[in-house]
């Protein structure tokens, strides 16, 4: 396990630093002049020169990336240009938009897919089994942002339960707030709710043509029994593994949905960061993302391979 | 053996689509350049078939434009995974084990851990919001996709005899891949080409949808939902009509890849007969 972890560990930094390097590559050097981009074409000259001081933009392309970096370590990923706030604290505000909206989602997600997957494999073949794919066929290839579209006209337009977009705050109160996220998680979770279902449906099937359902079928337990007390154990370690890599989704695919819902979140930062040209903060926060999904992964296949000691073997 | 509903469903939609795409090159039932604010928001009727928009544009001959850029993107995407994704592949195979294997294999890994959306709005943004910029975003993500699966599939012709045959009959390894296992993984690489395909689409419809995509006066299906989100209360058939464009594509190519994967893999083709 030992070797696993410190094998994991070294790609987890290998990965972590080539996309640092790939992102400051994508902001910093290919548009030539950092500042000069974020003035636009018909900035004074004196103005560039200011911009490119105060911005830390003077040393050469390395020396910017050692101290970029080493400032991410510490936890100082620079001051916002159109904000004038160190850019730590625009993303501690608007995480607690992004973070719990993937939560939330997120459980919406396993709460929908889990018993749907698991109704379909249990009555492979019958007319719920092929009801169930159908619509999990079609939540797939529903654009989130448009199913989002359309439950604003439903729930908004039409209904008037909720409001088309915003988010009040927590300070309003824990459940205006998840209210407010409600529709946003909601349209983020139905696609995943159906890949996840598909997977379970899946994940059940194979085990229950294992040897150990026919050993539990033979010595008399019921069909409830045999599926919640060995099926359904074995089946979850394929679906855990997709739940993970679903969160590092839904925290970086939330970008659109923000957008959708005008949620303060991360996502909504990144677009004011780019259309305000503001690099300083599109980069932290593009690299803070990576970042998330990196770690998320991480996680999860050291979870799998300590539940799962076949895969401590393999590597 | 006779193709199984989803195959055929599949291939009716993709090809309605693709028709569509096609057909907007030379006929619309209007040209979708042309404001007429007179004329604008009509609801759906004999002469504009699904109605027309807020700058009184047809929606119909929008949406046959719009399936010219979505399809039109997607394809030059999943075009640019196969052309470097494939040869990428097929020389890690070749190599296998070897130190260009490993980087290949260690650079996929890299990409796949990225999360692909954040990367092509970063890429557009940098390098300014436009359909060929939408492409190579896209495309970038399908290298490692293609380059993994013709990979795994490469390495396990290459134990088999007949290749072992032309490695004795004195055939480079460039040769053998060429002519012996890629038309052998040409299958797989077809279903992986389709549901590439339906993942291009949707991305192309976030991408122009947030703005990053095709410019206007090009329509594209993400734009016109873009646009007509502004109009949600005024006109919400508006949001309707493209949005069902991108699923029913989406889902075309979905069940022509499911279809295609059990119709060309010999061993479901058994299990069902």
């Amino acid at each position: 396990m030992i070797r696993f972890l410190v094998t994991r560990l070294l790609s987890l930094c290998v990965s972590l630093i080539a996309a640092s390097v790939v992102i400051f590559c994508v902001i910093e050097v290919i548009p030539g002049d950092p500042a000069a981009f974020m003035l636009g074409l018909n900035a004074n000259p004196d103005t560039v020169a200011a911009l490119r001081e105060d911005l830390g933009l003077t040393g050469d392309a390395l020396s910017r990336y050692f101290s970029w970096t080493t400032g991410m370590l510490t936890g100082d990923f620079g001051t916002s240009y159109t904000y004038r706030v160190p850019v730590s604290e625009l993303v501690s505000d608007r995480l607690l938009v992004s973070l719990p909206l993937a939560v939330y989602a997120l459980i919406l997600s396993t709460a929908l897919a889990l018993p749907v997957g698991m109704i379909a494999a249990m009555r492979r073949g019958t007319l719920t089994d092929v009801g169930i794919m159908g619509t999990t066929q079609l939540g797939i290839a529903v654009p989130n942002f448009w199913f989002a579209m359309l439950l604003v006209l439903l729930f908004a337009v039409s209904l008037r339960l909720f409001s088309a977009g915003g988010f009040p705050g927590w300070d309003a109160g824990f459940l205006a707030g998840l209210k407010a996220l409600t529709l946003p998680a909601v349209s983020l979770a139905f696609p995943q709710a159906s890949i996840l279902a598909r997977i379970t449906r899946s994940a059940l099937l194979e085990t229950l043509n294992q040897d150990y359902i026919r050993t539990a079928r033979a010595k008399g337990l019921t069909e409830r029994q045999t599926i919640v007390g060995h099926a359904l154990r074995n089946a979850l370690i394929p679906v855990m593994t997709i739940i993970g890599l679903q969160f590092a989704f839904l925290l970086a695919g939330a970008v659109i949905i923000e957008n959708v819902f005008f949620l303060p979140g991360l996502g909504r930062l990144i677009f004011q960061g780019i259309t305000q040209r503001d690099l300083v903060v599109v980069e932290s926060v593009v690299m803070l993302l990576v970042f998330a999904v990196v770690m998320v992964n991480f996680l999860v296949d050291v979870a799998y391979a300590a539940i799962d000691p076949r895969l401590r073997i393999r590597t | 053996m006779k193709p199984t509903p989803s195959l055929i469903t599949g291939a009716i939609l993709t090809v309605f689509f693709l028709s569509l795409a096609g057909v907007s090159y030379l006929w619309t039932p209007f040209p979708v350049e042309q404001l007429d604010i007179g004329r604008k928001l009509q609801p759906p009727g004999s002469l504009f078939w699904l109605g027309t928009d807020h700058f009184g544009r047809d929606t119909a001959s929008m949406l046959m434009v719009g399936a010219r850029t979505s399809i039109g993107v997607a394809i030059l995407a999943v075009g640019i995974g196969i052309g470097i994704g494939v040869p990428l592949g097929l020389a890690a195979a070749a190599n296998h084990g070897s130190l260009f294997d490993e980087v290949i294999m260690r650079g996929n890994d890299l990409v796949f851990a990225f999360p692909a959306l954040v990367i092509a709005i970063l890429i557009t943004a940098v390098f300014g919001p436009s359909a060929v910029n939408a492409i190579l975003a896209i495309g970038i993500f399908n290298i490692p996709v293609f380059a993994r699966i013709s990979r795994g599939g490469a390495l396990s012709l290459w134990t088999l005899d007949y290749v072992l045959a032309a490695r004795v009959a004195g055939k480079r390894s460039f040769r053998i891949s060429v002519e012996h296992i890629l038309p052998n993984i040409a299958n797989l690489l077809l279903v992986q080409g389709t549901i590439q395909f339906s993942l291009g689409i949707l991305a192309e419809a976030g991408l122009s949808y947030v703005g990053l995509g095709a410019q206007p006066p090009t329509p594209s299906w993400g734009r016109m939902l873009a646009d007509a989100q502004t109009m949600i209360y005024m006109a919400p058939r508006l949001a309707v009509f493209p949005g069902l464009a991108i699923v029913l594509m989406v889902l075309g190519l979905n069940l022509l890849g499911d279809g295609l994967r059990d119709h060309l893999d010999p061993r479901i083709r058994r299990l069902r007969q």
